[in-house]
């Protein structure tokens, strides 16, 4: 073979290929003796045809202001490929000048078998008893985990449903995250509870209903930020909420305001003086209660201290559920429409609501031999991030990680490239991972020195085999 | 992991590894197993080829190893006896083929496809069916026909084949497309009659050794098309004449059912009337595939 033929290594095929020509997959070329990648233009100008962002290639003059997350450049693992297990050294190790100091980002594609979402589902409503099991397509893939403000956390993924399950459960499992992960909605139903419709970023639908607005507060938190404003309008005001039922008389803000016992009895458990727990059972309707009818919760009024002609509103913990009532001279509440005097403090209880969303945090173990791809002696790399010499990134978004052992760390899917997220059928979930330190820190702890390559050569020879790695979120795939 | 697996918009999924991108979709009780047997079959399959290339590359040798290389070697077998044919003639059809056999055996699909970059293996069950279009230009890609095929014929292999396809052919064809009963059988086919589609020596026609263009090509020395200059009305009747001789000769050994040939525009149909397969000619108002 001559010399101006090149040998190709992206796959086994292991082309030689003639200058101005493609190997046989027609996606990579000899281009002067440089093997370059020619698929991605089309991939870009789709993106252009499509009115999509696009980032300039650094010119030679430009350089990195040091920002990791936020510079306008920054080589993420989006499309970088791996190995697994690791034996080789990762796909690119990339080397720029930060103010004098050469730093080094390694990026690669963790194939993780250790994996899962977290997901925050902002609503009322009882999605399912803690620990019962969330389904996809029929299999357990999570569980319901704890009730937290205004939301309900689920779990799902981690190894058990992956690998340790059935071969289905693993391939489903595999799926729901995957689907999460890259933005689509997704069907999840709770054994003895809701089926609930999450996709990241966007309003939770709960059996079919689509959730507008995170509660402003507790019952008993409403009372407090609205008293004022009911105060003299109506004579009771009960804002009902499965957590914490409030009612405005007995609460301390109304005791503070001065407001006249109206007698009120209330079904459920009183904690403290106008907080109630379990007026209802748990369930979709008025404020995560199992009730359609708020007057399923009193128990009556107190002759002795109620009057007829006495007032009461009712109220969700959005607003967007209300009732007004006075007393008949049975002391029976008959419903009558809500005054124009206490429309506005209605409607200021939803306007100072959140808007609903379901978020999904992706969380995963770096701790494997995916370290090998980093350093000769993982360990080492490990240590580093703890000592936060090493920023770690998942294509280029910032990540939380956890304190403890191994490299075990939480990002909000949304902050990713779309598509970010790939699959092997182990099953297994992939996702981009940048590991970003000074090159002497590098050095220090085994790094693959002789692999690094300048951000220039990456970034200006982009067509060598980096292209799929996509810089400042220009989509890959 | 090399193997890349995306799920494309519409459903579809897309699988690629190297030079092999399939686009696969199946109908039926739990396609999703199906997929996943496809892609974890899909995993292995270009590694298992490569361990075996220079054997695939040449025209005779022992029986290959692996289970696709041997299907490759024997869909070619039988045209190889009259013409010059490696078995690589037949590898896109056959890991179309492999792949459906993997999402058959998963599932009870009521119908499915695997294409592999225009090589298509189908499974149709027998009140199903598929409608395929053709193409003649990959460059402007719009249909010159189409091709609907039940589950009651005997076709369950497709390919196209001519010098503006990804292969090197030594025809001028633009596309040939060959229904056959299985899909390597289909491509070596396509190969064969799109390389007959030809006008030996003449001027308008730019050749190269197979060799100057990829240098591990299983053509050699053997002259392969760069470009087509234009040519008569008489010389296009020629050079399908040709493709269709050879087209009549397979499909009179069973190893075809059908075939489309596509020169400037005009179309040449072999077996198109014998069966329940349907080529459709679409009212061209005007001409698609006007040279230029």
């Amino acid at each position: 073979m001559s010399d101006d033929k090149i040998r190709c290594d992206a796959c086994p095929v292991m082309c030689y290929i003639r200058p101005g020509l493609t190997g046989a997959c027609d996606r990579y070329a000899n281009e002067n003796g440089l093997l370059v990648r020619v698929d991605p233009h089309v991939l870009l100008d789709r993106t252009l045809e499509q009115g999509g962002r696009v980032a300039a290639f650094a010119a030679g003059s430009e350089s990195w202001s040091g920002d990791i997350v936020g510079g306008r450049h920054f080589v993420t693992a989006v499309g970088a490929g791996t190995t697994y297990p690791d034996y080789k050294p990762a796909p690119f190790i990339v080397s720029s000048q930060v103010d004098g100091v050469d730093m080094v980002t390694v990026v690669t594609e963790g194939i993780y078998s250790y994996c899962g979402v977290k997901l925050k589902i902002d609503t009322d409503r009882h999605l399912g008893a803690e620990c019962a099991v969330v389904r996809a397509s029929g299999e357990p893939v999570g569980h319901v985990t704890t009730g937290e403000y205004g939301s309900q956390m689920l779990s799902l993924g981690g190894v058990n449903h992956l690998t340790h399950g059935g071969k289905r459960e693993g391939r489903v499992t595999c799926e729901t995250l995957l689907d999460l992960c890259n933005g689509k909605p997704v069907e999840l139903a709770i054994d003895g509870g809701a089926t609930v419709v999450v996709e990241a970023g966007k309003p939770p639908v709960v059996n079919g209903a689509r959730e507008h607005r995170m509660r402003v507060g507790c019952g008993s938190a409403t009372i407090g930020m609205f008293a004022k404003q009911w105060f003299g309008k109506v004579d009771e005001v009960v804002v009902v909420d499965d957590h914490i039922t409030g009612v405005l008389s007995e609460h301390q803000a109304g005791k503070l305001l001065g407001t006249r016992d109206t007698g009120v009895r209330m079904k459920g458990r009183r904690s403290t003086p106008g907080r109630y727990f379990h007026v209802a059972e748990p369930g979709t309707g008025w404020g995560g209660a199992a009730i359609s009818d708020p007057l399923d919760i009193v128990a009556g009024f107190n002759p002795k201290l109620a009057w007829p002609g006495l007032t009461m509103l009712m109220v969700s913990t959005t607003g967007e559920q209300h009732a007004f009532y006075r007393l008949n001279q049975d002391l029976t509440p008959i419903q009558e429409e809500l005054p124009e005097t206490l429309r506005e403090s209605v409607e200021r209880i939803t306007e100072n609501c959140e808007p609903a969303l379901s978020t999904v945090l992706f969380m995963a173990g770096a701790g494997g031999s995916l370290r090998a791809g980093v350093t000769e002696n993982p360990v080492r790399l490990t240590r580093s991030v703890r000592e936060s010499l090493t920023t770690v990134t998942a294509g280029g978004a910032p990540v939380y990680v956890w304190p403890g052992g191994g490299i075990t760390f939480m990002v909000d899917v949304t902050l990713l490239p779309k598509n970010s997220f790939g699959y092997v059928p182990t099953p297994a979930l992939v996702a981009p991972i940048e590991f970003t330190l000074r090159l002497q820190d590098y050095a220090a702890l085994g790094g693959h020195i002789d692999e690094i390559r300048p951000l220039a050569d990456v970034l200006a020879r982009h067509g060598e085999r980096s292209t799929n790695v996509f810089v400042d979120g220009v989509i890959a795939r | 992991m090399r193997a890349q697996f995306a799920i494309l918009p519409d459903g579809r999924r897309h699988f690629h590894d190297g030079p092999i991108d399939l686009i696969l979709q199946a109908w039926g009780d739990d396609v999703a197993a199906a997929y996943a047997a496809a892609a974890s079959r899909f995993a292995t399959i270009l590694d298992e080829l490569c361990r075996e290339l220079p054997r695939l590359r040449s025209a005779g040798g022992p029986p290959p190893q692996g289970v696709v290389a041997r299907r490759m070697t024997e869909a070619v077998a039988p045209f190889a006896q009259m013409r010059f044919l490696t078995p690589m003639a037949a590898v896109a059809g056959a890991v179309a083929q492999e792949i459906l056999a993997a999402m058959t055996e998963a599932a009870a699909l009521e119908r499915a496809y695997v294409n592999n970059g225009g090589d298509i293996a189908l499974h149709l069950c027998p009140d199903a069916a598929l409608t395929l279009g053709m193409v003649a230009r990959p460059d402007r890609p719009s249909l010159f026909g189409k091709a609907r095929i039940t589950g009651r014929d005997k076709v369950r292999g497709v390919a196209t084949s001519g010098w503006r396809g990804r292969s090197l052919s030594l025809g001028v064809a633009d596309a040939v497309t060959v229904l056959a009963r299985t899909a390597p059988q289909a491509d070596a086919a396509a190969t064969l009659i799109a390389n007959a589609v030809d006008l030996p020596g003449h001027p308008a026609i730019t050749r190269a050794p197979a060799r100057a263009r990829d240098p591990q090509s299983d053509l050699g020395p053997r002259l392969v098309t760069l470009a087509v200059g234009p040519l008569s009305e008489a010389e296009i009747e020629t050079a399908l004449d040709g493709g269709e001789r050879e087209a009549r000769q397979w499909r009179a050994r069973g190893l075809i059912e059908a075939a489309a040939l596509s020169l400037n525009g005009r179309i040449r149909l072999v077996g198109a009337d014998a069966s329940h397969y349907t080529f459709e000619r679409p009212a061209l108002s005007e001409p698609l595939h006007a040279q230029g």
